[in-house]
């Protein structure tokens, strides 16, 4: 007997989205094939990696990121522009965590005055994500897509809570791009979408953000739910879940005990740099192969493996 | 997978003599099909025509066991693509490589590293359970090597490509029941054979799918099945194609040439770049590796690997749930404080890790909450004022404890009122929402 390939066609195909403005635009999507599957068919867009900033100084980052930023940390825009300047991310995401009520409770107004300074000092897109507290970034994600109209920025995200504000907002008021989060499950995620477009925002407008997790912590629930979102968009075209899919690997992986713990705590374990790196570089190709088709990491070094690792896998 | 009720009927001698206990072979037939009767219940059906339905039915990827005594593990066995169909069954292994050019101290470094990393997460243990030791060109130092790494009690992944020094290198660890990868298209017969001899599992590589499928038939041709497959590629987007396409072509195409496990050298494809590798480490674990081959292990990359492993290959029908019981860290008193949490498996993980984390005296009481989370749980009813207070009425603390302080999670902090008159007595006190909170929250607690 000879070799017979699977076929697979699908009839579906994930939509295009574009985030930034000018040379730098990048389109994220496309595809009608399980993801990187170059072999199967059209691979659409290579999947995109952002490098994660905050508007303020991020105490909780690890030591050794906040040394290498030392001199730009303070100042968001400078950041913002040595991160465009030194490591070429296709994306930058603000993250708004000093607009958290429980922490800095940074005002609006402050708030975006820094989302301008930012958008104004580089030419790389913009995603901006907020301080997880839904009624605070509502109002935050209203101001920044109006001040920034024209960038052609992702909001990371509307959730069910707040999707009237920053869906009518962001998408309809300012032709913004907005991220749907949902908390890993396919039926949320999906509902989440149809309230999303019932309200006007057009699906090409639309990212979804079907939550995260750490490789370790329940990252069977995010890859599962990826799983089952794709073969439903491609096998089922089921039009509704046909949106790229961002994961903000950075958010979690940095937070759980394999980054955290010092060496003190664990001097088996060694550099908790080290460690981060480790763990956002595979929790970050886990995303993609499951299906992200944008990932936000924090770390430079890991920014540069997953490009490298997305072009290995589409070479 | 497998015959049709038609199928089954035709290997029937349709004699409708009912001695099966049905009416008609048609109606066993069926009944067989459905798996609900086994073929032997029909005393007419030849060995032939059984042969042929064991071998339909046969899964379409082959278990294969490798390792000796208590290091034996299967690998492949899987069923489905994607584990939310059903599961996976045979997690993949690790092997970390050395070779023949190595210096001493080099391999003593990467002996000592394989030792090092060995570690409990959620209840399995954490290590490279394999060894993987390549053949180049010096045939006395390899060999001194494999003898070397006899003490790390690991199975051996021999790799070598050489039938005669296979042979030297098997005669040395067969009883550990080493897998030996070398066999290609130009020594197939010797390695064959060398396998067979000595009842191991042999791994076959060939540049492209094509090579590699016509390889495959050859060694079953010889009547070899104890097989894996080396899908590593050219590069790293030939290694993706080809290990999805022997996965999918055993379980969606059913065709049982590819029905066999494989072995990923993701360590060649990394090109000495760590963090590459801990990225195709973990694609691999994800996409159908069996055997992930890894230059070397260390807590950095090894946390997120197991780790990720442990996930994937969880079952998704069984939500992983720990015991119902209190557990003690730091040696508590009759004074410390009482923290509870629920017996879904993440979440006790995450607070005991914390607890363990502030390194102060406690204890933690986990109710029977259904194996769900913290919120899930309290809105399904399970974790409620009076499954609390079951749970502590029946531990023994209310007789242990001089100082009765009772932490909630901050999630739940609603039940605090509820709690309180269920448990006179008692202090209940809100606790923090985030695990990441518990050890400041506990240094802080009098
Ligand atoms: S025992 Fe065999 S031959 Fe007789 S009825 Fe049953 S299936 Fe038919």
């Amino acid at each position: 007997m000879a070799y017979t390939k699977v076929a697979k066609k699908y009839s579906g195909k994930i939509n295009e989205v574009t985030l930034g403005t000018g040379d730098k635009a990048i389109t994220i999507g496309g595809r009608n094939v399980l993801p990187l599957h170059h072999f199967d068919g059209e691979v659409g867009n290579p999947p995109k990696v952002g490098l994660e900033i905050t508007d303020i100084v991020p105490e909780d980052w690890n030591d050794a990121l906040k040394d290498l930023y030392s001199d730009v940390i303070g100042d968001a825009a400078k950041w913002a522009k040595y991160v465009e300047d030194n490591y070429a991310p296709d994306f930058i995401c603000l993250h708004f965590v000093g607009a958290s009520p429980d922490g800095a409770n940074k005002s609006v107004e402050e708030c975006v005055e820094v989302a301008k300074q930012v958008a104004d000092a580089i030419t790389t897109p913009l995603v901006v994500a907020g301080s997880k507290n839904d009624e605070k970034d509502g109002e935050l994600f209203a101001a920044v897509a109006e001040a920034l109209q024209g960038k052609n920025i992702l909001i990371l995200a509307a959730k069910e809570e707040n999707y009237k504000t920053v869906g009518a907002a962001g998408a309809l008021a300012y032709q913004q791009k907005v991220a749907a989060e949902s908390s890993v499950d396919i039926n949320l995620a999906k509902q989440l979408n149809i309230l999303m477009t019932q309200l006007g925002v057009k699906e090409e407008d639309i990212v979804m953000h079907l939550g995260s997790a750490a490789a370790g912590y329940g990252f069977e629930y995010l890859s599962s739910t990826m799983d089952r979102v794709i073969l439903a968009a491609l096998g089922q075209n089921d039009t509704t879940l046909q949106m790229p899919i961002i994961t903000p690997v950075a958010f979690d992986t940095w937070g759980v005990k394999e980054a955290v713990a010092s060496e003190t705590d664990e001097p088996e374990w060694g550099n908790a740099e080290e460690r981060g790196i480790h763990l956002e570089v595979a929790t970050a190709a886990a995303c993609l192969v499951s299906g992200a088709d944008a990932v936000i990491v924090r770390h430079p070094k890991s920014l540069q493996t997953v490009k490298n690792f997305i072009e290995g896998l589409l070479q | 997978m497998g015959l049709t009720g038609l199928d089954i009927f035709k290997l029937t001698p349709r004699k409708n003599c009912k001695e099966c206990g049905f009416p008609t072979c048609m109606a066993f037939a069926m009944k067989v099909a459905s798996g609900a009767v086994e073929i032997e219940k029909c005393p007419y059906i030849s060995d032939e025509a059984k042969a042929k339905l064991s071998e339909a039915t046969a899964p379409p990827m082959k278990t294969i066991k490798i390792g000796a005594g208590d290091n034996e593990k299967a690998l492949g066995g899987e069923t489905v693509l994607f584990r939310h169909e059903k599961t996976f069954v045979n997690r993949p292994l690790f092997a970390v490589q050395f070779d023949d050019q190595m210096a001493d101290d080099e391999l003593a470094r990467k002996a000592d590293n394989i030792k090092k990393v060995d570690y409990e997460r959620i209840g399995e243990q954490m290590h490279a359970e394999l060894v993987a030791v390549k053949y180049t060109d010096n045939k006395d130092r390899y060999l001194e090597i494999v003898k070397q790494l006899k003490d790390l009690n690991k199975t051996f992944v021999l790799v070598c490509d050489d039938a005669a020094v296979a042979a030297d290198a098997v005669a040395l660890v067969k009883e550990t029941k080493p897998v030996l990868v070398g066999a290609n298209a130009d020594n197939l017969e010797d390695m064959v054979k060398l396998a067979k001899d000595n009842g191991i599992v042999l791994g076959l590589s060939a540049a492209g799918i094509e090579d590699l499928y016509a390889l495959t038939e050859k060694a079953q041709g010889l009547d070899y099945k104890e097989l894996v497959l080396n899908t590593t590629g050219e590069n790293i987007a030939k290694t993706f194609e080809k290990t999805i396409e022997v996965r999918r072509t055993a379980l969606e195409g059913k065709d049982r040439t590819f029905g066999y496990p494989s072995i990923v050298f993701v360590n060649e494809l990394a090109k000495g770049d760590a963090y590459m590798q801990t990225a195709l480490a973990a694609t691999f674990i994800l996409k159908y590796g069996s055997i992930i081959v890894l230059e070397d292990i260390e807590y950095a990359n090894a946390l997120p690997l197991f780790a990720l492993r442990q996930n994937i290959y969880t079952d998704p029908q069984k939500p992983m749930r720990v015991e119902p019981k209190v557990y003690e860290f730091a040696n508590p008193d009759a004074e410390s404080p009482v923290l509870l949490t629920v017996d879904f498996a993440l979440t006790y993980f995450v607070v005991s890790g914390e607890i363990e984390r502030a390194k102060v005296p406690a204890y933690l009481a986990v109710p029977d909450a259904g194996g769900l989370s913290v919120l899930t749980s309290w809105a399904a009813g399970k974790l409620g004022a009076s499954v609390i207070r079951d749970m502590i009425k029946n531990s023994g603390l209310e007789e242990k404890l001089t100082r009765k302080r009772l932490v909630l999670p901050g999630k739940v902090a609603v039940l605090k009122g509820d709690v309180e008159e269920e448990l006179p007595g008692w202090e209940i006190i809100v606790g923090p929402e985030e695990a990441m909170q518990i050890p400041k929250f506990l240094r802080e607690l009098d």
